[in-house]
């Protein structure tokens, strides 16, 4: 090769763009201008009512420094207590349930009729919000944790189901099909094709859902559906911020707790 | 040396030798036994009736939801376009102020280990633990009922999310990339915009679209507690028992729900 | 000329990587580092830029004192010193100009490099060194779509856009296949030559160090056992180095490689080296 290099003319160089053709670009950038501009104009503020809310902000701030844990020291623990009873029992129920929808709503394994039943059991569990799941819930079985328990049963359906469906259909055939060529019955060849790959990552959501589910917990007794959240909005419409101020942290800590411990456990299992 | 071959004693084959057995069924013990009690407190605070009731109730319920009021729905565009509106601008304070908290946080980027990391760390976990229906609660009764609360609401619990994702990705980045940026003679800021942010920005943007479509899920909600959105009309038209305005509002959800995971996935395919 | 005095390194684990080394590096020389993993060879090549931090020592790089400079005059430091890396460490999600642009960082200033906006004369150098090494037609393909071989190239322009008094080159080869690292390790000599540039190349394919640098250093456990030209590499050399192996079939003849290859002609099978096993029988 010869060293001397021909000069070459100079040329410039501008970064090439993410979106190759200019119109698309332009397009969405623009279109995003354009509903961000919209949006920002739609949206009142009422900035007097936010300004007055201040010195209340602050109070709710000052709450934290000390938050009062022992004027309504019974109501939050009975309040913990129910959202830890529902949170146990609504993983463990949800996710038994979920096993058979999964496995229903695995393309490779179920037939089609029940593949499009079971996605749309999940696609409606997941659509969603747990709180109105539990408006309904409510609804039904009334005030307490028997419909938070629901609530967050059907939840964990959409969640586990979805999930242990996806691990379904990304497992390895041909470890499935060498089980089949056993000639193992159907049970059989879930129990020996299909569960041993699904397994392992299934535990590890299973704790990770049961963290979820305490979280939401707080949340579904805002609308009637037991649990700490009720003590919390209690504690808001009394406007008593130094007790709300000592569940949140209360729920912080467990929260923590209960991810550090499952994140080992999961460690643990796998 | 046939006989002997047959002599040989007859060898069991078990799953689990005696003393994981053993563990295995106190584990499994334990655990029906957490449940029961479990089950036996919360069937304690419960109405039984009510429960036995539950079924005709909700067919009850059920015939009264048909057919959905579809005229009603002229009335939801302006609380569908609020429940977006929520979910995409309290995803984008949240996108602004969870990048710092993120860079704080890893600890690959951290300018300090021993103050700001933990500081970084704990407003992540307290963003995360909070759900945004109570976050939306303590902020309607400060700034008051409407749209405002639920977009701070909104981005106050994404915070923790998505920084926790960044800093995650920011921790999986390849250093020797970083270093060789470094030893060009790159400033920190140099060394950051050409050697950390091409590697996470992948995942940033696809974090970024994963939480606005959780996001609009969750603001559908908030209106329960007056944070706006169609959550307000939902709950309005629960307590005056309009059941048909009710069954529309949900199909209309899930309609919004499935649209925005589809732009999501959509979106996120074509950055990866 | 690279003047390292006394360098000594310790780790925070206590691990003690270098014992007071003491190296000269003329100018426009050649030189590759050889040793067993973990006998200190990329702490000495990061200790010079001080991508690692030396215990003690002096390192003086024409006449400027490296240790001890503060992070602006360090930068300014580094921009003198190209470094080319293992797995070639270009920044992936970039484009391979990018790419080579970046060598230029410390030069810019931030926004200027934050928008993207190089003079034009980096750009014209950026050009001239993609056409240099064969990939200028590549210019806007981004990192990772690239062959092994063109990114070591193309971390090579990022090293050589630098201006650089010096290259640093660390394991160059590692992860190329046997033909493209001749080819890479030529490309290196030749540039070095064409810019009167030293180097200092950390490579732990003894043949192939013996093939392309005129100066060997040996390292063993963070010190120097051998500082020789190729052809003194002995087998009882390289066992002081490596341990006791069989070295007849590592030790290449000084006049094996004759003839220079263009990297861009059509591919041709490796070749393979000639030994002379009856001369190196008697070695061993």
């Amino acid at each position: 090769m010869s060293l001397t290099v021909p000069a070459i003319p100079s040329r410039p160089w501008k970064k090439p763009p993410l979106i190759k053709r200019a119109w698309l670009r332009w397009t969405l950038i623009l279109g995003f201008a354009l509903y961000l501009a919209a949006a920002f104009g739609t949206t009142n503020v009422n900035w007097a009512r936010v300004w007055e809310g201040m010195p209340r902000g602050m109070q709710f701030v000052t709450a934290f420094f000390p938050p009062d844990f022992t004027s309504r020291w019974d109501e939050i623990v009975d309040g913990i207590a129910e959202s830890l009873w529902m949170t146990v029992v609504a993983t463990v129920v949800g996710i038994a349930l979920s096993v058979p929808v999964g496995i229903g709503a695995a393309r490779n394994i179920a037939p089609l009729p029940v593949y499009y039943f079971c996605r749309s059991i999940l696609a409606v569990s997941r659509s969603f919000q747990e709180v109105i799941l539990a408006i309904f819930f409510v609804k039904l079985f009334g005030f307490g944790p028997f419909a938070g328990f629901v609530t967050l049963a059907f939840a964990t359906i959409g969640f586990y189901g979805k999930l242990l469906a996806e691990d379904i259909e990304d497992m390895d055939a041909s470890q499935a099909e060498a089980v089949r060529a056993t000639g193992a019955g159907w049970l059989q060849w879930i129990n020996y094709g299909v569960q041993p790959q699904v397994m392992p990552r299934m535990i590890g959501l299973g704790l990770y859902r049961l963290d979820i589910n305490f979280r939401e917990s707080a949340v579904v007794g805002i609308v009637g559906g037991g649990g700490i959240g009720a003590t919390l909005n209690t504690s808001f419409d009394r406007y008593e911020f130094d007790t709300a101020a000592a569940i949140i942290l209360i729920i912080i800590a467990i929260v923590m707790l209960t991810e550090y411990s499952s994140g080992y456990l999961r460690r643990w299992v796998q | 040396m046939m006989s002997k071959t047959l002599a040989s004693p007859k060898r069991s084959w078990q799953r689990r030798d005696r003393k994981t057995q053993l563990t295995v069924w106190a584990g499994y013990l334990i655990g029906t036994a957490i449940f029961v009690f479990c089950f036996q407190k919360i069937s304690e605070t419960t109405i039984w009736a009510f429960v036995w009731d539950a079924p005709a109730q909700a067919a009850d319920l059920g015939s009264r939801m048909v057919p959905p009021a579809w005229s009603y729905i002229h009335q939801l565009w302006r609380p569908i376009w609020d429940t977006i509106n929520i979910a995409t601008m309290g995803t984008l304070i949240s996108i602004v102020l969870a990048v710092p908290i993120a860079y704080c946080a890893a600890r690959n980027t951290t300018p300090s280990v021993t103050f700001l990391r933990p500081v970084a760390l704990f407003i992540i976990v307290a963003s995360r633990s909070i759900n945004s229906l109570i976050w939306a609660l303590m902020l309607v009764t400060i700034v008051g009922p409407g749209v405002f609360a639920g977009i701070i609401a909104i981005g106050l619990r994404s915070i923790g999310f998505v920084a926790k994702l960044l800093y995650e990705a920011i921790e999986e980045i390849d250093e020797s990339q970083v270093e060789a940026v470094r030893a060009t003679g790159a400033s920190a800021a140099q060394t950051t915009a050409y050697g950390i942010v091409p590697q996470v920005m992948p995942a940033f943007a696809g974090i970024s679209v994963f939480r606005w479509d959780i996001n609009i899920r969750e603001s559908t909600v908030l209106g329960l507690v007056g944070a706006g959105g169609i959550g307000l009309e939902l709950n309005a038209a629960i307590t005056q028992l309009y059941w048909t305005q009710v069954s529309l509002m949900l199909l209309v959800i899930i309609a919004t729900v499935i649209l925005s995971e589809w732009v999501s996935a959509k979106v996120r395919h074509a950055i990866i | 000329m690279l003047r390292i005095k006394g360098l000594t390194k310790r780790y925070r684990t206590g691990d003690l990587a270098l014992k007071n080394i003491d190296l000269d590096v003329p100018d426009g020389q050649v030189m590759a580092l050889i040793g067993p993993s973990g006998a200190g060879k990329s702490t000495v090549i990061r200790c010079i830029n001080r991508l690692v931090e030396p215990t003690s020592g002096t390192i003086t790089l024409n006449d400027t004192e490296i240790v001890g400079l503060r992070s602006g005059d360090l930068r300014r430091m580094r921009r003198r010193m190209g470094m080319i890396f293992q797995e070639y460490a270009l920044v992936e999600r970039l484009s391979v100009m990018e790419n080579v642009l970046s060598g230029r960082l410390g030069y810019v200033g931030f926004w200027q490099s934050f928008m993207r906006k190089f003079p034009q004369s980096d750009i014209d150098e950026a050009f001239r060194l993609l056409q240099r090494v064969g990939l200028d037609h590549m210019a806007d393909k981004r990192a990772d779509e690239l062959s092994g071989g063109q990114r070591q190239r193309v971390g090579i322009c990022r090293a050589l856009i630098q201006n650089p008094e010096l290259l640093l080159v660390d394991e160059p080869t590692a992860s190329l296949d046997p033909k493209t690292s001749r080819q890479i390790m030529r490309l290196i000599k030749e540039l070095c030559a064409e810019r009167k540039l030293s180097a200092i190349i950390n490579i732990h394919d003894v043949m192939l160090a013996q093939m392309f640098a005129e100066r060997i250093v040996g390292l063993k456990l963070g010190e120097i056992v051998y500082d020789g030209p190729p052809d003194k590499l002995t087998p009882a050399v390289l066992t002081q180095i490596y341990g006791e192996e069989d070295w007849a079939s590592t030790i290449r003849k000084a006049d094996d490689d004759a003839e220079p290859v263009d990297e861009l002609a059509p591919a041709r099978p490796a070749e393979t080296p000639v030994i002379e096993r009856d001369r190196l029988a008697g070695l061993t």
